[in-house]
């Protein structure tokens, strides 16, 4: 396995920001009521990730240590911006049906956690291909979480109707407390199954979010870099 | 505009659509910080201080600079880097003029910025065509909603932690089937009739 497919297997599998990372938490549950805006949302992140990973590793040796991260959040948000008006512009129903989530992927921690931990260290290409891996995970674990909650909520699934009409659909998973549950019940397969989440394996100070670790644990939560 | 109103909002923002548990913003400090009933009441109070400056702040950017203008678009690029910078100075002012507070507030005050409940109050308020009394009512009343959610599943995890759970459901697991039964709770004030 090269190096540039062992980012894609790294970010799918052995490091999935939902699942094993426990990052961008807000989006995760909050747009997947279905298995489509689970999707929608995954790939307009990828995309995003794609393109900040790609532009920070490029500048990684013009942008000043001190003022990266500011750098960072302005080259993330005008990524957003170009997404945002692109998913205005061609899938206006997506586009409603994501709503403020949408120009809220600035602040989605997997983007700035990964230009701290990795594309600021390497080349374009490498760079390039963490996004990818790292954007199919996370568009991945949408979308089963979607799937899951669209199938017991709504009795379907991308829209097509799979449970018979004698099955009754549990309408608690669609709404806010089933996201929480699905969520829970799918971290206790996978613990259930041995595999290591961020749960138990927790930094103390990071606490799952890694813009903020980059941050507090890299100026010692004292000496910020915005000024 | 009436004072009733400006009730209406805090009690929709704080109760009704809680910013956490049905808006899910604010998830990763939410599951993250809320070890200890002391250290979460404390991020509270920070979250309510940055919440209603940066939404009085957000606002009077948007309705003087942005909008005469015609740059709305930019309004993503601009709150977030306000809202950076708007912490920082926070940080700085009160480490100089009240230690106390600082002392207290402090250490959770970067956090904040990363923090999508903060950006996603103004993109709302914005949406929502709030005035600039509104905006900071929404902002005082999301942070509260934030303050109560984080609190109380701070008391049920000090309580949890003392109690025997299946393996698999250790950690991260228990704490997101309490937040779901906290959700169902909360669901309880939807059917208010406002």
């Amino acid at each position: 396995m090269n190096r540039y497919m062992e980012r894609i297997y790294n970010g799918i599998i052995k490091e999935n920001p939902c699942f094993i990372l426990m990052l961008g938490m807000c989006p995760t549950l909050a747009v997947t009521t279905s298995a489509v805006n689970g999707l929608g949302m995954g790939l307009s992140t990828l995309a995003v990730l794609i393109f900040s990973n790609l532009i920070i590793s490029v500048m990684r040796n013009v942008i000043p240590d001190q003022v990266r991260l500011p750098a960072y959040i302005v080259i993330v948000a005008s990524l957003v911006t170009v997404v945002d008006l692109l998913l205005q512009a061609y899938v206006p129903s997506l586009y409603s049906a994501l709503g403020i989530y949408i120009p809220l992927i600035v602040v989605n921690c997997i983007i700035l956690g990964r230009a701290e931990a990795y594309a600021n260290k390497v080349g374009p290409g490498l760079a390039v291909f963490d996004g990818i891996g790292m954007g199919l995970g996370f568009t991945i674990a949408l979308t089963i979480i979607g799937i899951v909650r669209e199938l017991l909520g709504a009795g379907s699934v991308f829209g097509l109707t799979i449970l018979p009409e004698s099955v009754p659909a549990i309408a608690i998973f669609v709404k806010a407390p089933g996201a929480f549950l699905v969520m829970a019940i799918l971290v206790a397969i996978l613990n259930a199954c041995n595999i290591k989440t961020s749960a138990n394996k927790k930094v103390e100070g990071c606490d799952g979010c890694c813009a903020h670790c980059s941050k507090s644990c890299n100026t010692d939560g004292k000496e910020e870099a915005v000024k | 505009m009436s004072n009733n109103s400006l009730i209406l909002i805090i009690v929709t923002t704080a109760l009704v659509n809680n910013v956490v548990l049905s808006q899910f913003l604010g998830i990763c400090s939410f599951l993250g910080v809320s070890k200890q009933i002391k250290t979460s009441a404390s991020l509270g109070g920070a979250v309510i201080f940055v919440m209603a400056i940066s939404s009085a702040v957000a606002n009077l950017l948007y309705n003087f600079i942005l909008e005469p203008l015609h740059l709305e678009y930019l309004e993503t690029i601009v709150f977030i880097l306000v809202i950076a910078a708007l912490v920082q100075m926070v940080e700085m002012f009160l480490k100089k003029t009240s230690p106390a507070i600082y002392q207290a507030l402090g250490i959770f005050l970067p956090l904040i910025t990363t923090n999508c409940a903060v950006l996603g109050v103004a993109i709302q308020n914005v949406q929502n065509e709030y005035t600039f009394a509104e905006s900071v009512t929404a902002g005082v009343g999301t942070a509260v909603g934030y303050t109560i959610a984080i609190v109380l599943l701070a008391g049920i995890r000090e309580r949890i932690d003392e109690s025997s759970i299946p393996a698999p459901f250790r950690g991260a697991p228990v704490v997101l089937l309490s937040a779901a039964l906290m959700a169902i709770a909360f669901m309880g004030f939807g059917s208010l009739s406002l």
